[in-house]
């Protein structure tokens, strides 16, 4: 079997928070207890999408050593292939969900004499687990999140309310940024800086921390790509001796399984490694979408991530 | 089943002895009559009653005197169990989960009564009743790891995870196969292997190690691993090899029986939650040559497993001066006959000796 | 004068580096004895402006060459023992971006990179280059004492006095190799001691 544990979970509260996050409340349907975790983790929830079964990540966002429910929150993403349409739509209060154990690919460094936390937009979620864990172990931290606007800040009154010397807000519409250099270089030696949002932050983050000096392992980031729409291909899966006609809106990894083939995943996000793939022969170009392959192994035509990664050309042969 | 804890030595006079019912459920660790290493990883959910396998942690007839040995070994070297500062939560996390998994899988032996963060936790064979709040240091009388580790059959490594690697930041290591935690705490997953012959060419540590970063909670895994020791010495650490040592010359044709012991570690791998940390306890079992030999079919491999053993090896594990004398024993207890696969005795199908 | 090559050996084995100049507004360097020439190779005006060179000699003459490199701040110590209070001082009000570069001996480097680490820095931000004696700290597993500048193989244990061989397994936190008794097993047969990279 591929992925992590599954719980079966009911849902038992879905509260819109603004215009575009909905936060949903997950506990388990025996009454029994959820297991503990580590800020930062996340949990795959599974989608009966029509006939396409959808597996998204979201940050739990609750507090890690509360075992009654889960908490995650979802932004809806009107471009994107479905999975956040499908929980702002069809889910309602009372339906039962598969979702899995926590997994965490996006941790403390609980040896760190600071924790520096960057977000961008809804990429405050793992952040909110983090910083209760953090309040519980008596950790020192400082956060600066990052909005379009008030109005669409999620959980930023709240942040200002508990931790106001630590809560740190900037707003797009009042032209506010965060001032990374200054920030980044005054930090004492031992501070790990964190950072989730799109993207473009990610790589502002990462490239002005190694232009400061920082060391890599001192920097952590964690971005989700959701896989995305493309043109349709085909795949023949040598192992199973299967040809597999991949659709606009389904991932690689989803049309694999489509066809019963037990393929291996964890994070379905790019970021894990587990479903890295053989290839073993393809005419055409590769779309690697990853943050797992090295810029070699991408080159090489040898391995993809069927995730989030896909294919346009003529034929792709796959060892799985 | 009751068990009935032995009163036993693995020191001096080495009064160490295993029930018929110890040496049937022994784990065996060759599946097939030659060895060789490799990523032999499973998952660890259970296994056939009464076996070693069937339980989370396994508690046997050794348990109460494994406790005192250790007990010893801590008051003359406290360095055997140490934790670096950062890995307290994960401390907590261990503690966790032994109560819990021990207080389920035999209720009779140990309970653990929790009411939020107050809890009780009973060992009746080591005889502790005691109340302590969850995650609150002050109300133990050892850190996390090391109370419940001096409660807990076999040794600990707390991995911690981080940067694609696990870092050994935390263990209690009283009954290891002849290395040092002391010396190597804060080691990454290369380099505490470092010594290992031919493992590192042949790749395995590469893949043991993505297969250890990607083990999730709910789903630990296991793996066998062996050597040989001369006496059931459980402590044949580094830091006493100056006085051990010398006992591996002790051996003779006459005594090799009883004092040659196979001693094999039951490994296995487990997400702590709220530390992300990853547990390694290794579990030691020993079992004399001449209670092994009332296996016919372990007779039969473990003389051409010896045999055929490649010297790097041989000499890692330390036997390569006896193993002449070990294949001169050994040799009797095997007559040629093919032997079934799987490492389970096989006491009904399997043939006696026929020589 | 040229690098020793150390031969290639098991994974815990430090394998030292070759310094370069890194970006970065603070440098803190430490160099012991033939090290002066690693920071010579790598000195520019700008790099020096923004560095503290804390300098052990150990009977070297580089003094002058290296104080001609005009550093930020300049320190010669007698030895690394009587540094260590002042590195440690340096250490604690750094910032995040500061580059440390360390040069000298095994032993030197080893301890000092563990002070960086104290403080937070991971090892592999810490660049290294072995110059100089090829001599090892060890450390005895039975006794744990330390022996500094150990050249032969076996040696004799100086607080335990046990005859220990050395070993190529070393600990970062201990920043030592191991020595093991040689005679564990045939009491009194000690072999005739030799260079350890001979
Ligand atoms: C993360 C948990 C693990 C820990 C803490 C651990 C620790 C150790 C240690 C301390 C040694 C002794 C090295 C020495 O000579 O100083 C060792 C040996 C060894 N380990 Fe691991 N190990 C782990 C996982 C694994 C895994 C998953 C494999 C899978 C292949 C493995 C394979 C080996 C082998 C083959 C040896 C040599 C054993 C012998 O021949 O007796 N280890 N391990
Ligand atoms: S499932 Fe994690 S990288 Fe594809």
């Amino acid at each position: 079997m591929s992925g992590a544990e599954k719980i079966q979970a009911k849902v038992t509260e879905i509260t819109p928070l603004n215009e575009l996050v909905t936060r949903f409340r997950f506990e388990r349907i025996d009454g029994g207890q959820l297991p503990t975790f580590s800020g930062g983790a996340h949990t795959v929830v599974e989608m009966q999408d029509g006939g396409i079964t959808r597996l998204n990540p979201y940050s739990l966002m609750s507090d890690p050593f509360d075992q009654s429910s889960y908490t995650i929150s979802v932004r809806r993403d009107d471009e994107g292939r479905g999975g956040s349409l499908f929980m702002h739509r069809q889910v309602k209060l009372g339906d039962e969900m598969t979702i899995s154990y926590p997994v965490n690919l996006f941790s403390l460094d609980l040896r760190a004499r600071k924790h520096l936390f960057l977000a961008g937009g809804i990429g405050i979620t793992p952040f909110l687990a983090q910083i209760k864990q953090l309040e519980l172990l008596h950790g020192h931290w400082e956060l600066h999140y990052a909005c379009r606007n008030h109005a669409l800040a999620s959980y930023a009154d709240q942040l200002t309310d508990r931790h106001p010397n630590e809560t740190h807000l900037y707003y797009d519409d009042q032209n506010q940024q965060i001032d990374l250099e200054n920030l980044l270089s005054g930090q004492p030696l031992g501070t790990h800086v964190y950072v989730c949002g799109p993207k473009g932050m990610i790589d502002w983050v990462r490239n002005t921390a190694a232009a400061e000096g920082w060391p890599e392992d001192c920097v952590h980031y964690e971005e989700f790509l959701a896989p995305q729409p493309g043109k349709p291909f085909e795949v023949r899966l040598a192992a199973s001796d299967k040809v597999v006609h991949v659709g606009e809106n389904e991932s690689l990894l989803e049309a694999i399984e489509r066809e019963g083939v037990d393929a291996p995943y964890l994070c379905r996000g790019g970021a894990c490694g587990q479903c890295e793939t053989v290839v073993l022969d393809h005419d055409g170009n590769f779309v690697h979408r990853d943050h797992w392959l090295t810029d070699e192994e991408k080159a090489s035509g040898k391995k993809i991530m069927p995730c989030v990664s896909r294919f346009e050309g003529k034929s792709l042969v796959l060892d799985r | 089943m009751t068990i009935q804890f032995n009163d036993e030595s693995f020191r001096d006079d080495y009064t160490f002895h295993n029930s018929d019912w110890a040496i049937k459920r022994f784990p065996f660790p060759f599946h097939e009559d030659s060895y060789m290493y490799s990523v032999n990883m499973e998952q660890h959910r259970g296994g056939p009653e009464g076996s070693v396998y069937e339980m989370r942690f396994d508690v046997d007839e050794h348990y109460v005197s494994e406790m005192k040995d250790r007990a010893m070994v801590l008051d003359q070297d406290p360095l055997r169990c140490q934790s670096l500062p950062h890995m307290t939560l994960a401390g907590w996390d261990l503690l966790e989960l032994i109560m819990v998994s021990k207080s389920e899988d035999y209720p009779e032996l140990f309970e653990l009564h929790r009411n939020g963060n107050q809890w009780r936790w009973i060992n009746k064979p080591l005889g502790i009743d005691h109340s302590f709040t969850f995650m609150d240091e002050t109300t133990l009388p050892y850190g996390p790891m090391e109370y419940i580790t001096r409660q807990a059959q076999g040794d600990f490594a707390v991995l911690d995870q981080r940067d694609e690697m696990l870092w050994m930041d935390a263990g209690m290591v009283t009954t290891q196969a002849d290395w040092s935690l002391d010396f190597d705490i804060g080691m990454n997953f290369f380099e505490w292997h470092a010594p290992v012959p031919k493992a590192h060419e042949m790749g395995i540590f590469q893949r043991a190690l993505k297969f250890l970063l990607n083990i999730q909670q709910g789903a630990p895994a296991r793996r066998l691993n062996w050597t040989m020791t001369v006496n059931p010495l459980l402590d044949t650490s580094p830091e006493n090899y100056h006085k051990w040592g010398i006992q591996k010359t002790t051996l003779t044709p006459e005594n090799i029986a009883h004092k040659q012991h196979l001693r094999v570690e039951l490994q296995t791998f487990f997400r702590l939650p709220r530390s992300n940390a990853l547990v390694f306890p290794i579990r030691c079992y020993l079992c004399s040559f001449q209670d092994l030999m009332t296996v016919p079919k372990w007779g039969r491999r473990l003389h051409r497993v010896i045999r055929d053993l490649p010297e790097e090896l041989a000499t890692y594990k330390g036997f390569i001066d006896n193993r002449p004398m070990m294949l001169d024993y050994l040799s009797q207890f095997d007559d040629g006959l093919p032997t079934s696969p799987g490492i389970w005795p096989d006491l009904e199908t399997e043939p006696p000796l026929s020589k | 004068m040229s690098k020793f090559e150390f031969p290639k050996s098991i994974a815990s084995r430090p394998v030292w580096g070759t310094l370069e100049v890194r970006p970065g507004e603070h440098h803190l360097m430490i160099a012991e004895a033939e090290g002066a020439e690693a920071i010579l190779d790598i000195a520019t005006p700008d790099l020096m402006a923004k560095t503290h060179l804390i300098y052990i000699p150990k009977g070297t003459d580089y003094v002058e060459r290296l104080q001609a490199l005009k550093p930020a701040q300049f320190y010669e110590g007698p030895s690394y023992e009587a540094s260590l209070q002042r590195i440690r001082r340096v250490l604690e009000d750094a910032h995040m971006g500061l580059q440390v570069y360390l040069t000298g001996s095994e032993s030197m480097m080893g301890q000092a990179m563990n002070e960086v680490m104290a403080v937070g820095l991971p090892h592999t931000a810490i660049q290294t280059e072995h110059r100089g004696s090829v001599a090892r700290r060890m450390q005895c597993v039975h006794c744990k004492g330390i022996t500094e500048d150990v050249e032969v193989d076996p040696f004799v244990c100086a607080h335990c006095g046990l005859n220990l061989f050395v070993r190529d397994h070393y600990s970062r936190r201990l920043a030592a190799y191991q020595g093991v008794r040689v005679d564990a097993e045939d009491h009194g047969n000690v072999p005739e001691p030799k260079g350890i990279y001979e």
